[in-house]
């Protein structure tokens, strides 16, 4: 199987301090993966950097998303791309709705495709399907960006975005984090209804909790700002029982 | 010479060796440079109007002479030398460009990025619009529907020959000739403007708007304009300043009165976007405007809304003096000052009646090197009795050489008034920037979505076709703001 995201010896610092040492990992089309790791391991630099934030910087290594350098495209050519980060901390943007957002989202990539921008009412079909899917409001898509919205809500609302925008890879940035067992519920369902043989996923989590409900194809270790383990989903499980400790970075 | 030049004109310009003199089509006049009595005098003669009036202006002129500029705004700019401008200019349409092939193409560029239709382009241009669509046509049913109503609306110059008394009954008594420095010099040297009246009774059946008239008189850097609503009566007035003009630091200084009878309500919407410059602060319009409202009657409503893009320079204070008991005054507005941009700008309410209440939410966006300054005033008047007020100031920063201040001031004279006052500033952030571009939105289309939504309490206050152009206004005002 080909593959969809190849990273190879990734390095990447924020401010001076390094954060990925020479982390690699390849992902196919149709596979979902987990990244698993404790705080601090570089989960969340992971996704910052394979959405292209500025701050992050890149000092070697190289990602290829299908077959394409993603470190020479901006952040908005990743997206056009099918890459979607679902952020750990969404941000409030008062004012703009979701449904403009959406629509702003889905015409720059019809633009950059050279389509014609989707018709209002089938934008509103689709928008309206997948909230009620996740349990989000009509009134929740009027309001402003994750303006207001609770911890849980702001999550729900970027698996909303990523059920409209229909990505071929899908970041999760602990998606789970803040959710109650019913919200991980809905929104795993979420994300296995995206499940298909041309889609991935990369689950980035602290906890095993999340695969109870998603099943991933594979299962990494990150510490230390590399992949210390890769298994089956039974790594996960083991990783529950025992700890991050074995896989502490030795003393030098 | 021609025939028709009025003999105090012709005195004024052979006095004065205007070399290119005056062409034989009095429509393309224009006054030589400088202001004194003889100047007024002319203007006044060439509108041929009363007596009163020109005793008026003279009157206005001699206040203005004892006068010196405000020096109490933020706003900065060399001393303007009154004399080295031309006090009347009525250029006539077929001096400007035959058709659209004769306009600037960064002028069109623009429009085109504006949404604005093919013929308001082209007479925002200049171009004699009958050449592009029958404007007479359209006039005539728009007038004959108005008239059917009741309503007039016509140029200030029409109405000081059509209905002498409404005018000498109203104008003025809102911003009187001695308001302000600005204020005095409009009214000694205004040349045109508009004029609406709208009968007891009647809700005017369409909403006014500068577009109509642009294509018959082109209005002068002083207009005055006049809206009186009688008792009952309603009207939705909209001011578009969207021609980029093309002049280097052109003064403009406009006078607008609002009067509000028994139960009237006046709902007045400016979107400007006059030439603020170029990126270093060069050229571009010192728009220096007095706008009031007075809610002369009970229960008497005016709001203003507006959303200042453009200028140089920005000094206005759309007020409202709530004056019947239950008036209400509202005010909504949005400035932008960019590049070197200044706006200094703001509001008065003046609560003198009983359960007066005004509402005022302030939204102040400051990108490249642009300065802004909020600059309120909530005054309750002792009779003022449960006067209640709310405002709300937000600014909005991009980048990190630019400026916001809120300048709120409140003078209470009566214990039982309620006043409550939000501020908030904030920048564009890195985190919502990168948000919005990992949905795949570009970084120009990104602040403008983010300046959009913290525009929108205002941009709801404006008719539909106006919030579609204001929220284009901010996005190509903004270009370049970021990266």
């Amino acid at each position: 199987m080909s593959s969809l995201l190849e990273i190879s010896d990734l390095h990447a610092e924020v401010d001076g301090t390094p954060i990925l040492k020479g982390l690699s990992l390849t992902l196919g089309a149709g596979e979902v993966h987990a990244v698993m790791g404790p705080n601090g391991s570089g989960k969340s630099t992971l996704a910052q950097v394979l959405s292209g934030r500025e701050d992050y910087e890149v000092t070697a290594g190289s990602i290829r998303f299908d077959g394409v350098d993603l470190l020479d495209m901006e952040p908005e050519e990743r997206a056009i791309a099918g890459l979607f980060l679902g952020f750990q901390y969404p941000v409030e943007i008062p004012g703009v709705s979701n449904l403009n957002l959406l629509k702003a989202a889905l015409n720059a990539r019809a633009k950059a495709r050279g389509e014609e921008e989707p018709a209002a009412a089938t934008l509103l079909g689709r928008v309206r399907e997948a909230a009620a899917s996740l349990n989000i409001s009509n009134e929740m898509l009027k309001r402003g960006v994750n303006e207001g919205f609770s911890g849980g809500e702001k999550k729900r609302n970027e698996i909303l975005q990523m059920l409209v925008l229909e990505p071929r890879l899908a970041v999760l940035d602990e998606t789970d984090s803040g959710l109650d067992i019913d919200a991980i519920r809905v929104v795993s369902q979420g994300i296995n209804s995206l499940r298909d043989p041309q889609r991935s996923v990369l689950l980035i989590t602290h906890f095993q909790r999340l695969l109870d409900h998603i099943t991933p194809d594979r299962v990494h270790i990150l510490v230390d700002g590399a992949i210390q383990a890769s298994g089956g989903p039974e790594l996960a499980q083991e990783l529950e029982a025992e700890g991050y400790a074995r896989y502490a970075p030795q003393p030098a | 010479m021609s025939n028709n030049v009025p003999a105090e004109l012709a005195t004024v310009l052979g006095r004065r060796e205007y070399a290119p003199g005056f062409t034989t089509d009095i429509e393309s006049e224009t006054l030589p440079p400088g202001l004194d009595e003889s100047v007024i005098r002319a203007i006044s003669a060439r509108k041929k109007e009363p007596e009163w009036l020109l005793e008026w202006r003279l009157e206005a002129f001699a206040r203005w002479q004892a006068m010196t500029p405000p020096a109490w705004s933020k706003v900065q700019y060399p001393p303007i030398d009154y004399q080295a401008i031309s006090y009347y200019s009525a250029p006539r349409s077929s001096d400007g460009p035959k058709s659209l092939d004769e306009v600037d193409p960064k002028l069109l560029e623009t429009y085109e990025k504006l949404g604005i239709p093919v013929h308001e382009r082209a007479a925002l241009a200049g171009v004699a619009v009958d050449m592009v669509f029958d404007s007479v046509s359209v006039a005539t049913t728009f007038k004959q529907k108005l008239a059917d109503a009741g309503v007039i609306f016509s140029s200030i110059s029409e109405a000081v020959q059509e209905h002498p008394e409404l005018v000498r009954a109203y104008l003025g008594s809102v911003v009187p000739s001695g308001d302000n420095y600005y204020a005095a010099l409009n009214s000694a040297v205004f040349t045109d403007g508009s004029f609406v009246f709208v009968p007891k009774g009647v809700t005017c059946p369409m909403e006014l708007s500068t577009y109509f008239r642009i294509n018959e008189r082109n209005t002068g850097q002083f207009e005055r304009t006049l809206i009186v609503c009688e008792d009952g009566a309603s009207v939705s007035y909209l001011e578009g300043c969207t021609a980029p003009m093309r002049d280097e630091n052109q003064l403009h200084a406009a006078v607008v009165e609002l009067v509000a009878l028994e139960d009237a309500s006046i709902k007045y919407s400016t979107v400007q976007n006059w030439y603020p410059g170029d990126e270093n602060g060069k050229g571009g319009i010192y728009n220096f405007v007095t706008k009031r409202g007075d809610c002369r009657g009970a229960r008497s409503h005016i709001s203003w809304t507006q959303v200042e893009t453009g200028s140089a320079i920005t000094w206005k204070y759309p007020s409202c003096i709530l004056r019947g008991d239950d008036s209400i005054g509202e005010f909504y507005s949005v400035a932008l000052s960019h590049h070197r941009q200044q706006a200094d700008t703001g509001t008065k309410m003046i609560h003198l009646g009983r359960n007066t209440r005004s509402t005022i939410i302030a939204k102040g966006i400051s990108a490249g090197h642009g300065d802004q300054t909020y600059r309120g005033l909530v005054r309750v008047g002792p009779r003022a009795e449960g006067a209640r007020n709310y405002t709300q100031c937000d600014s909005l920063l991009i980048g990190s050489d630019c400026g916001a201040h809120t300048l709120p001031v409140v003078e209470c004279a009566h214990p039982s008034a309620r006043l409550e006052h939000e501020a908030t500033t904030s920048r564009i952030g890195e985190d919502q920037l990168h948000y919005l571009r990992s949905r795949g939105l570009g970084e120009e289309e990104a602040v403008s979505m983010i300046v959009n939504g913290f525009c929108r309490e205002v941009f709801r206050e404006l008719p539909m076709e106006f919030a579609v152009e204001a929220q284009a206004l901010l996005s190509v005002s903004l270009e370049g703001a970021v990266g």
